[in-house]
């Protein structure tokens, strides 16, 4: 008898002819993922991938990493062994106790799958008669088929496999399955969030970054950069760029009017994005705007900066209401960088009363007075690349 | 290019503190305790660097507990003394503008003291008559910074100590040194100093390292129990390197005290020339007698600190925003605000701290810096439109 780890696809069983691509895809990510466990061979056998081999001390760690891997449905700890009914009792009564010492349940069911129909039993049979065994041992406990406490699942195949327990993962599906898109990744709560749900949906991220240095401090690039590192516990890896946004923010200081800052850079980072979007081969972009948070983020806002790009642009949390996104930020472990302090855009550029329903011929004819494309020419020529790891 | 003006916040260790080190860690690495000779060897540099630290405040090398640092001075010397007096009087005594390892601790002492601050004026200085009126027959201990560090005024801490002692001779005096040492002259004998706080990484001496002077009859507790080294006031095993460190910066400055105090005298003054001709909307805080040579606060109308402090340091210049400290929170510098520096002022409030180590080209590099970035600042910050 062995510890087996069988994960459950999800999503990606639903996928016609390009399915294997997917699941090669989701091995690959799940053996880097697990790759410190020498001993652990990761396969794939009739709509499961199973990981096995480890040790049982492992079996803990590796589940934990699996969670973090996107394309993942369940993952079930399982008890793997070869025999017939008498071990299948075995295993099922040692399964049961253990469940029940963990956590303490009142009913149960015993669910049956013969995938070997040379088994002498049918399935009903087996159920009925490993039912009748756990009630026989173990004390306390009722047969409940409709709404049991404990699930108790039996599976004959070439081998058996017996478990009790199935864990929920992330869901989506594996990273590096669908194209790849630039995120505007800011110090705050909500872009983190959105790149993580976007690349969930299996796009490849990468990251653009904008500072006004030195009018913003060298630590506030440094909490951007923590936070694409929290981002690598689901994607391994992440490239990083910098932008340095000031030059921009003095033109249009000293040629707009002050009310149009926010929405004139706004504008200014999304074809900055785009750009470097272009030159890294991304077929989108991705921002954490959310309608209605602050003054660029109203539809009007929205619209205006998204006519600066033709890229399409992923809002994942255009609808989320705050509280929502900050639930998942602290799921997925950004949140407590996210409020730290610094600040990625200087309040000196930030206009007491910014425009909330700006209109897109006036924001046109502001950006004639300004060298719009040297400035992005220059932002992009200028900016510095990392690729961030999580070690 | 690099300069550093940032003295202040710490210095870089001395040549020769860091050979003593390197020797230390690599060749005299026994423990001061042990009997053979490896330790004696140890044993010999703590006491070279007692001996040292002793002459250079007038004091007996029996007087000096090694400490980690001026927080753990400042601690082992207030706390120390009032957990061993405890019937000397339930109140202490501080001024408005401590560092915040004297300002916290009485904070924390409000518990079970009657905690009084004594304000100081829109210079930053304390006056004897507030000293001398609240202390009483209750009056445990009062605590005064020589040189504060934020504004580099110096209290008048050889009348103060005289105040204390008139008003209350068991009361004791605390001096917190930190700033002031090697900056100005100390004699705890003259300045009726009971107890003082200094610390080495803010004299070319490595950081993780200090020591309390504490007087001779004066009694304190220890703030950790152990091994009982440093006669009991300060167990753990002595960090030897960076006291042969320690050693050696005090051993450095005592041949050059007055060189080395012209230097800064003379950088400050070029730097306030250099400020009065080239800058307007400008207040400097440190000007005159009264203030340490080595620390000159400027704040700037229409500037924040933080971001000429980045600008400058694009020009490899390194000062800090008000005091480094304060500088990674939010809101202003509380001595700034007891000296009252108005509101547009305030937050253009940057801190140079020279050493003598430091030269002329570097201070007009600085004014030439400090009159670009300031421009170019204000020129954003007051904008079309606003």
């Amino acid at each position: 008898m062995e510890n087996i780890i069988a994960i459950n696809y999800g999503e990606v069983s639903l996928k016609g002819m390009n399915k294997s691509i997917f699941i090669s895809q989701l091995i690959k990510n799940m053996k880097f993922k697990i790759r410190d466990f020498e001993k652990a061979v990761v396969s794939r056998d009739q709509g499961r991938i199973y990981v096995e081999g480890y040790s049982s001390e492992e079996e803990e760690s590796i589940i934990g990493l699996l969670k973090e891997v996107f394309g993942i449905y369940s993952i079930i700890p399982a008890l793997k062994f070869d025999g017939g009914m008498e071990e299948i009792e075995d295993v099922v009564l040692k399964a049961a106790r253990a469940h029940v010492e963990e956590t303490p349940v009142k009913s149960f069911k015993v669910e049956t799958k013969r995938v070997n129909k040379k088994f002498p039993m049918k399935s009903p049979e087996v159920c009925m008669s490993l039912g009748g065994l756990i009630l026989e041992n173990i004390e306390g406990l009722e047969v409940d088929v409709h709404n049991p406490d404990m699930m108790v699942f039996v599976e004959i195949r070439s081998y058996n496999l017996v478990f009790t327990k199935r864990i929920y993962a992330l869901g989506g599906l594996p990273y590096k399955t669908g194209g790849r898109a630039m995120l505007l990744l800011s110090g705050g709560i909500d872009s983190p969030v959105a790149g993580w749900m976007t690349a969930k949906r299996g796009l490849e991220i990468e990251a653009v970054h904008f500072h006004s240095y030195p009018f913003t401090s060298e630590r506030a690039e440094e909490k951007v950069m923590d936070l694409a590192r929290h981002l690598c516990r689901y994607i391994n890896s992440i490239v990083v760029h910098s932008v340095n946004l000031l030059p921009i923010q003095k033109a249009i200081n000293e040629n707009c009017k002050a009310e149009e800052m926010t929405i004139l850079s706004r504008r200014f980072m999304m074809r900055i994005a785009e750009k470097i979007a272009m030159e890294r081969n991304c077929q989108a972009l991705i921002t954490g705007e959310s309608l209605g948070q602050v003054a660029s983020q109203t539809v009007e806002s929205i619209s205006v900066t998204n006519q600066s790009v033709e890229l399409p642009v992923i809002r994942p949390l255009i609808a989320a209401d705050k509280v929502d996104i900050m639930d998942i930020a602290q799921r997925i472990g950004t949140f407590e960088t996210s409020i730290l302090p610094f600040e990625d855009c200087c309040t000196v550029f930030l206009p007491k009363k910014p425009l909330t329903k700006p209109k897109l011929f006036r924001m046109l004819e502001s950006e004639k007075h300004i060298e719009t494309e040297e400035l992005i020419e220059n932002a992009v020529s200028e900016k510095t690349t990392r690729e961030i790891t999580i070690n | 290019m690099e300069i550093y003006l940032d003295n202040s916040a710490t210095t870089k260790p001395s040549k020769s503190a860091i050979e003593a080190m390197n020797n230390a860690m690599e060749k005299i690495y026994g423990n001061p305790s042990s009997l053979h000779r490896k330790g004696m060897d140890a044993e010999k540099i703590v006491r070279d660097a007692r001996e040292s630290i002793a002459k250079f405040i007038n004091a007996e090398p029996c007087e000096i507990v090694l400490t980690s640092g001026g927080t753990e001075s400042n601690n082992l010397g207030i706390r120390g003394f009032l957990e061993r007096n405890p019937r000397l009087g339930s109140n202490i005594l501080t001024t408005s503008i401590e560092h915040p390892s004297v300002m916290n601790l009485f904070g924390f002492l409000e518990r079970d003291y009657g905690n009084m601050l004594v304000p100081v004026d829109s210079n930053g200085f304390v006056a004897i008559e507030d000293v001398k009126r609240n202390i009483d027959s209750n009056t445990a201990l009062v605590s005064v910074m020589a040189v504060n560090n934020e504004i580099g005024s110096i209290q008048p801490i050889m009348e103060i100590g005289k105040a204390v002692k008139e008003s209350n001779p068991n009361t004791a005096f605390h001096v917190d040194c930190v700033q002031a040492f090697g900056k100005m002259e100390i004699d705890v004998k003259k300045m009726k100093i009971d107890l003082l706080s200094g610390s080495g990484h803010k004299f070319h001496g490595p950081k993780g390292i200090g020591f309390l002077y504490k007087r001779k009859g004066i009694k304190i507790s220890p703030l950790f129990y152990g091994g009982n080294q440093e006669s009991g006031f300060r167990s753990g095993t002595e960090n030897v390197p960076a006291i042969a460190g320690m050693g050696a910066a005090v051993c450095e400055m005592m041949e050059s005290k007055d060189t080395n105090r012209r230097k800064m005298e003379n950088y400050k003054s070029r730097l306030i020339e250099g400020l009065k001709k080239n800058m307007t909307d400008c207040m400097i805080l440190s000007e005159g007698a009264g203030y340490s040579p080595n620390i000159v606060n400027v704040c700037f109308k229409d500037v924040r600190a933080e971001v000429l402090l980045h600008s400058l340091e694009n020009d490899g210049i390194f000062v800090s925003s008000g005091s480094a400290c304060s500088s990674k929170k939010k809101g202003n510098s509380h001595v700034l605000e007891a000296i009252r520096v108005p509101k547009e002022y305030i937050g253009g409030a940057v801190r140079i701290s020279f050493t003598w180590e430091n030269n002329l080209e570097e201070i007009a590099f600085l004014i030439n810096s400090l009159k670009k970035n300031v421009e170019e600042i204000r020129k954003i910050i007051k904008g079309k439109g606003r």
